[in-house]
């Protein structure tokens, strides 16, 4: 028997906060214990809540955390497949692997993510445009589905279900392990060069010139509006075996309890946004660093999330095609610079071209992310008149990040849903895997 | 170096075979489990380049003892630090009742512990070397009624530590006995543990490696549990029996 507890578990941005039956199986024979034990309410898996929104979560069902099936079960160092558990960390396999001279293929912005998170919402990376989604460099994915069976899918097996349980939001069936291929690197250290960028125009100049570098991305300031709409910093790494500096130390900060909403409003965050543009003089500055700062320059910040308050944050991440005059990525600027919402921290980057079927959030064009603290009903009305300008353009928004699109939007901007939709039932006719998520958008069964 | 883990697919055992493997131990996990230990072994091997190998062991298994710490000293070509991690809660209603309830949480607790123990000492005292650590419990410190069974087991292998690191002092085997209040385990999941902060494995395993390496004898983690026990221990006992603690 499972022991399950009452807990109260939210995403990254704190916002919403769901009740659930939560377990904590430490074993592919205990998570198949927990499946049934199932009560009729739905279950989920929850990795490490790095979502923002309530995609890893249930309110009333039954919740399973797998951050403790974490265990690598192989390595194979001729070819750099990795077998590992759906708890294994980018963390666990960035220290594990990055000193012997191999690297995850794809990383998010924080390295507290599990492998199967990962999966679930076919993460991307600052290399996108070259090597894709975590989905492009797995096989072997070990799934235990509604009927109790452990089915071994991926774009050989099963190709069906192993892409509808790629960015398939954990609705498929709950992942107990994968083989994911590390990558070859040079050395531990990433060259990076940093370039100040004026507009947004400028943006996509340097974007095109970085062909040289396999990780892209730019921080872009949203609270300027005219001439310099779009400035920032454009950062473009590659690996590299020369060592950065000795004596470089990055320090490691706290936020240790909830900040009041207040300190973070309109102000303080233009005032950020231009000391942050402001604090590189030149227009590009060259420099060698370890992967960490590189990847996951916030996880140095620790809680940082917490700086947003009780009432938690929203981030907003949208994928818009190819346009050469930016009207969708304009639009969506000035529409936030006149809300007086105000976008604390936002990255812009241009995806590459290979996409994956169903859910897979990412698309040709480029993408925007904004985090917004939670100003309740102003804000959502902002992303409401967000999403009818990336509907308009044919854009899509992230649900790894969502908290709140409406089912009728989502229908729109992923036509593909009712495809995936039915594949999913063909695996769990019962309707057993559920979400708050899934719910809202009509993703899963509905009656609690 | 070398280490044997005992109850290997506790959390916190398996934090520890991997805090030692850190510091570059070979390990050998033990566990009723075998496919689980192995799952272990490879993890750890995976994670810290060193030895790591998995065997069955089955705590009330006693005529079984023997050839586990044999084989496991083997492999390891001699143990150097052993860990006796596993230990049952018991269900206490159902050992009310039946004995064969109560007599298996003090087998598990106390009798399984003794029997590997003598093994390990009669090999370390061989060897003239090493650290033997058992994990008893607070609940030994003071029998309650919420518990007092399994609390009289831990209670059991407290003293009976005590009395084998006075026996193996003079042979250069160190006993290190650890008394844990609440760690995030299996054990306390989804107990309301109410203000009372619990340990995680990875704080208990470092300071369980640290108090190893420093000779420490007995150690309560987190360390305050010391002073709440002194605390509840110095109740008289004519005040204590009308208490519900
Ligand atoms: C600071 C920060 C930066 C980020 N940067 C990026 C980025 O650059 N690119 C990007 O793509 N994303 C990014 N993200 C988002 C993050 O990568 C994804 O949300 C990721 O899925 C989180 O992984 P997790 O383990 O926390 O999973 P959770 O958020 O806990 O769960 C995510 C989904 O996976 C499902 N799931 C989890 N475990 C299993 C399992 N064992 N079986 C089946 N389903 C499962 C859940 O049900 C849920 O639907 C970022 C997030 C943060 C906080
Ligand atoms: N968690 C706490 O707050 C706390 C407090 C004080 C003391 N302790 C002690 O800490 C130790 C570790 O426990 P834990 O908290 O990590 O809980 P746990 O997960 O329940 O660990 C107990 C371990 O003992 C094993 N075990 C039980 N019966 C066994 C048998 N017959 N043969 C072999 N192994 C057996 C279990 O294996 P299976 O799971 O395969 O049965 C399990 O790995 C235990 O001695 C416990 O009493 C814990």
């Amino acid at each position: 028997m499972s022991t399950w507890a009452e807990q109260s578990l939210h995403g990254w941005g704190h916002y919403p906060v769901h009740g659930a039956l939560v377990a904590r199986p430490e074993s592919p024979a205990e998570v198949a214990q927990a499946l049934r034990e199932h009560q009729g309410r739905g279950l989920l898996a929850y990795g490490l809540g790095r979502s923002y929104g309530d995609a890893p979560l249930l309110e009333g069902g039954q919740v399973l955390r797998t951050e403790r099936l974490d265990r690598m079960l192989s390595f194979d160092d001729s070819t750099g497949w990795a077998r590992i558990e759906a708890g294994v960390t980018v963390e666990d396999l960035a220290r594990t692997f990055a000193p012997r001279g191999w690297f995850p293929p794809v990383v998010p912005g924080t390295w507290y993510v599990t492998a199967a998170g990962a999966l679930a919402n076919d993460i991307h990376g600052k290399n996108h445009h070259l090597d894709g989604t975590w989905a492009d460099h797995v096989r072997r994915v070990e799934l235990l589905t509604a009927s109790g069976e452990v089915v071994v899918c991926d774009a050989e097996r099963e190709p069906d279900l192993f892409w509808a349980t790629v960015g398939g939001l954990g609705l498929t069936g709950l992942i107990l392990s994968m083989e994911v291929r590390m990558v070859p690197i040079p050395g531990p250290y990433i060259e990076v060069e940093t370039v100040k960028v004026r507009d947004l125009d400028h943006f996509f100049q340097v974007s095109a010139e970085s062909g040289g570098y396999s990780h892209t991305v730019s921080w872009i300031d949203t609270t300027t509006r005219g001439r310099g709409m779009g400035r920032g910093h454009f950062m473009r790494g590659r690996w590299t075996a020369e060592r950065p500096p000795a004596g470089l130390h990055l320090p490691r900060l706290t936020v240790p309890f909830d900040a009041p909403n207040a300190l973070l409003n309109r102000a303080t965050i233009t005032l950020f946004n231009e000391a942050y543009y402001q604090r590189q003089r030149a227009a590009r500055v060259r420099a060698i660093t370890g992967y960490e700062p590189f990847f996951f320059p916030l996880d140095a910040v620790d809680g940082w999330n917490r700086a947003y308050g009780p009432r938690g944050f929203l981030q907003y991440q949208l994928v818009v095609p190819h346009d050469p005059e930016r009207r969708a990525i304009r639009a969506v600027m000035e529409a936030v610079t006149r809300s007086g919402m105000a976008s604390f921290l936002a990255v812009i980057k241009e995806f590459g071209d290979r996409i994956h079927p169903h859910l897979s959030f990412p698309r040709p064009g480029v993408t925007l992310a904004m985090d917004f603290p939670n100003r309740g009903r102003p804000l959502l009305d902002l992303f409401d008149r967000l999403d009818r300008i990336v509907l308009d353009a044919g854009g899509r928004l992230y649900l790894g990040k969502d908290a709140r699109l409406s089912r009728d939007t989502f229908r729109a901007m992923y036509p593909e849903w009712e495809g995936w939709r039915a594949l999913r039932d063909t695996w769990d006719p019962e309707g057993v895997f559920r979400s708050s998520l899934g719910r809202r958008l009509g993703l899963c069964k509905e009656d609690r | 170096m070398s280490t044997l883990i005992l109850g290997a697919t506790s959390r916190v055992a398996s934090r520890v075979a991997h805090r030692y493997a850190a510091a570059g131990h070979d390990v050998v996990l033990a566990a009723i489990e075998l496919e689980e230990a192995q799952a272990l072994a490879a993890d750890v091997r995976l994670r810290h380049q060193v030895k790591a190998v998995a065997i069955r062991f089955d705590a009330t298994d006693f005529d079984a003892h023997p050839a586990v710490i044999a084989e496991a000293a083997q492999v390891l070509g001699g143990i150097d630090v052993a860990l006796i991690a596993f230990g049952a809660m018991g269900d206490a209603a159902r050992a009310r009742q039946e004995f064969s309830a109560a007599r298996q949480v003090i087998e598990i607790n106390y009798s399984a512990a003794v029997s590997v123990a003598e093994l390990l000492a009669a090999h370390m005292v061989a060897r003239g070397k090493g650290t033997l650590i058992g994990i008893a419990s607070v609940a030994g410190d003071r029998g309650r009624q919420s518990n007092y069974l399994y609390g009289s087991a831990k209670g059991a292998l407290a003293l009976y530590l005590q009395g084998l690191r006075n026996r193996l002092h003079k042979d250069g085997v160190h006993v290190l006995t650890v008394k844990p209040g609440f760690m995030d385990t299996r054990m306390t999941w989804g107990v309301d543990t109410g203000r009372v902060p619990v340990l995680s494995p990875e704080a208990a395993a470092e300071a369980i490696f640290r108090a190893a390496e420093r000779g420490a004898d007995v150690v309560y983690l987190p360390p305050f549990w010391r002073l709440i026990m002194g605390g509840i221990r110095a109740i008289p006992e004519a005040l204590f029996k009308r208490m519900s603690l």
